[in-house]
């Protein structure tokens, strides 16, 4: 073990009683590991599955069953079909491109009008009415509180006679009241960590109240920003009520559309586990590579 | 200057002309007037009175735009430099106030219709009678029971997301892969996990958990008992979800004093012992935050009921909002599912409220 660390007692217990607390930690962590990793193995492994496969239960590819492309082929992405017209793959991606559109431009607005409020909140007192800075906090923290079954009706009929059912700037404005209150308390913690003696040293400089947030504290706020903004990206990106609630066929979502294949397809359940698989693989490659970013967001109004 | 202590103290010299508040104001007005003037032809040439007029009331929602525009403009014109302070977060508050107090407002009407998008009359206002049928609906309160039972098992979550925060926080080699891997199902959409685990995992016939139970010699079925199908949609929930608390009460356990650790250990404190007297009380804001914010997240559970079990068997997986969900989908029945979810909607700020009220007077407890 390490020879340097010597100088405290408890820095070498007894062996035994280490080797049976390592021993117990790194199971613990893999079995949960095991727990966290298996449905994403299964559904990976099911979507390159035949029916043999599937009803036989083989597992392990290349060892006990081979591999196809056909759950692929059913959402038209597989080696043989490309460069070939195929009208699912049209589908699956329009609805992936709605998904996009729709978290992105959602999350980017949430964040923008999120930062902005938290910004003003974090340096200015505000008088609307009998509201104060802290009733203004809570009015926008409270909107987590409104669970979307409440909206979804009222939504359902203005939109309609607004002529934006089926759409994605519906959604996109009902995504970013969504998110904003998470945005705004994530932004809340950011600019409160920043010292003010920056923007004052701006201003004396000669900058206004808005070059010196644009300036100065923006960029310093940037991974705050990022953060809010991958957290956003996750919500509105899974979100399915709304969705299914409001679009019918123009804007459908990734999720809607894997909802309404689920029923259907009986023991199809290889091109399911394609669907899922396309539908979630994004988001993971999105935690793998900044992880970092979710974490910090999700600690952001943890601690204090 | 009504904005007195700021934290950030400016200091200006506005000279605001008559002229331009004026402007201001009559910017505001004129977009008012002329939204309120738009809004009002519409709803003529809607019930009958007028012969011409727009298919739909998006020019309204336009009028609407330019007014909220007119507004944030005038606050600079009127106000000079405090108008663009307010200019920070009146873009919000407006945003919010239009798509949350409109439609609560025009909720509160619909509930007490007897609006049935299938039927052709339209609203029509019913009294009290959508209370009645609440009152005797056996179903409704049976998914406010189930709710319940989804908050308590919040504290199960908890504790296993306080285990998993401590492995991650203790001396261990790869810890950002496990961080990432324990992290990962948060990332996948409740949708997907109804498919992944609901309806191919737990598949009777050919899912891998059935076969391994058979294996054991247990006969397989989730679904079919109102206990086992409720416990299912919770565990469901709960793998999606603790990886939420899980980095919340990490991010805590990071930011603890390590000095009050080490001289715990230093005074000859087990592990169990530090624990129970340092780390958890230490650890008590933050478990409270996210346990808080769980629950919030937690009352809005439907996705993997609505995609998996629809409820049953027999209304004993229904969350309200998977309730009112179906009473839309299947009866279109507007008038009545508003009126249930403005129900559950004061339900839960009675309770939000209380709860917080409780945790903080439990927190200025000495802990």
């Amino acid at each position: 073990m390490s020879a340097i660390f010597k100088d405290h007692d408890y820095a070498q217990p007894a062996k035994p009683k280490w080797w049976t607390s390592r021993i117990a930690i790194y199971s613990a962590l893999f079995l949960w590991a095991f727990v966290c990793l298996f449905p994403i193995y299964w559904t990976l492994t099911t979507s390159f599955k035949l029916a043999p496969d599937v009803m036989r239960g083989n597992m392990v590819p290349w060892w006990d069953f081979t591999p196809r492309w056909k759950g692929w082929e059913s959402i038209g992405i597989s080696p043989r079909l490309i460069g070939e017209v195929s009208t699912v793959r049209e589908e699956f991606f329009k609805r992936f491109w709605n998904s996009t559109i729709i978290s992105v431009t959602s999350s980017m607005l949430a964040v923008v009008l999120g930062s902005l409020a938290a910004y003003g909140l974090s340096r200015f007192n505000f008088r609307f009415g009998f509201m104060r800075n802290s009733d203004i906090s809570f009015f926008f923290l409270s909107q987590m509180i409104l669970p979307p079954v409440v909206l979804a009706l009222p939504f359902l009929v203005l939109y309609k006679s607004l002529a934006l059912i089926d759409t994605r700037i519906g959604l996109i404005l009902l995504y970013t009241l969504m998110v904003l209150p998470i945005v705004i308390w994530i932004m809340r913690d950011q600019f409160q960590g920043i010292p003010i003696e920056l923007e004052e040293a701006a201003l004396v400089d000669g900058l206004g109240v808005w070059g010196a947030f644009l300036q100065i504290v923006l960029p310093i706020a940037l991974p705050g920003m990022v953060a809010a903004f991958i957290l956003s990206l996750v919500l509105c990106w899974n979100e399915y009520f709304f969705a299914a609630l409001l679009t019918a066929t123009n804007a459908t979502t990734l999720p809607v559309m894997v909802a309404s294949q689920t029923g259907s397809q009986g023991i199809n359940w290889w091109s399911m586990a394609a669907l899922s698989s396309a539908a979630i693989l994004p988001l993971v490659i999105v935690a793998i590579f900044l992880e970092k970013y979710i974490i910090k967001g999700m600690a952001a109004g943890a601690v204090k | 200057m009504m904005t007195d202590g700021d934290l950030l103290h400016t200091v200006t010299a506005d000279n605001i002309s008559n002229n331009r508040k004026r402007l201001g104001k009559l910017l505001v007005w004129s977009t008012a007037l002329f939204g309120l003037a738009l809004a009002a032809w519409q709803m003529a040439f809607e019930t009958g009175r007028v012969s011409t007029g727009f298919d739909t009331w998006r020019p309204v929602l336009y009028a609407y735009m330019l007014w909220a525009t007119a507004l944030c403009a005038a606050q600079v014109i009127v106000n000079g430099e405090k108008g663009k302070r307010t200019l920070f977060v009146l873009p919000a508050a407006l945003f919010v106030v239009s798509l949350v107090v409109f439609p609560l407002l025009f909720a509160l009407y619909i509930s007490f219709t007897d609006w049935n998008l299938a039927s052709p009359n339209g609203p029509q206002p019913n009294g009290w009678s959508n209370v009645k049928e609440m009152w005797n609906d056996e179903f409704y309160w049976n998914a406010l029971k189930n709710m319940v039972y989804y908050v308590l098992a919040v504290s199960v979550e908890y504790v296993i997301a306080f285990g998993l925060a401590l492995l991650l926080n203790s001396q261990i080699r790869a810890r950002k892969f496990f961080r990432v891997v324990f992290l990962l199902p948060l990332m996948l959409s409740p949708v997907a996990v109804s498919w992944m685990i609901g309806k191919s995992m737990l598949e009777v016939r050919f899912g891998p958990v059935s076969r391994l139970l058979r294996d054991i010699g247990v006969e397989p079925s989730f679904f079919g008992s109102p206990e086992i199908a409720r416990f299912m949609i919770m565990a469901m929930d709960a793998w999606t979800f603790i990886p939420f608390m899980m980095i919340m009460l990490l991010a805590g356990l990071q930011a603890l004093p390590s000095e009050v650790i080490e001289a715990s250990k230093v005074d000859g404190a087990t592990g169990w012992q530090s624990f129970k007297e340092v780390i958890f009380p230490l650890m008590l804001p933050v478990s409270v935050t996210a346990i808080v914010i769980r629950i919030i997240f937690k009352l809005k559970l439907a996705d993997i009921i609505i995609n998996v079990t629809s409820g049953g068997p027999g209304g004993a997986t229904d969350s309200v909002t998977s309730f009112i969900f179906r009473e839309y989908r299947d009866r279109s029945n507007v008038g009545y599912g508003t009126l249930l979810a403005m129900v559950y909607l004061i339900l839960i700020i009675i309770f939000v409220t209380a709860l917080l009220k409780l945790v903080s007077r439990w927190m200025e407890r000495p802990a």
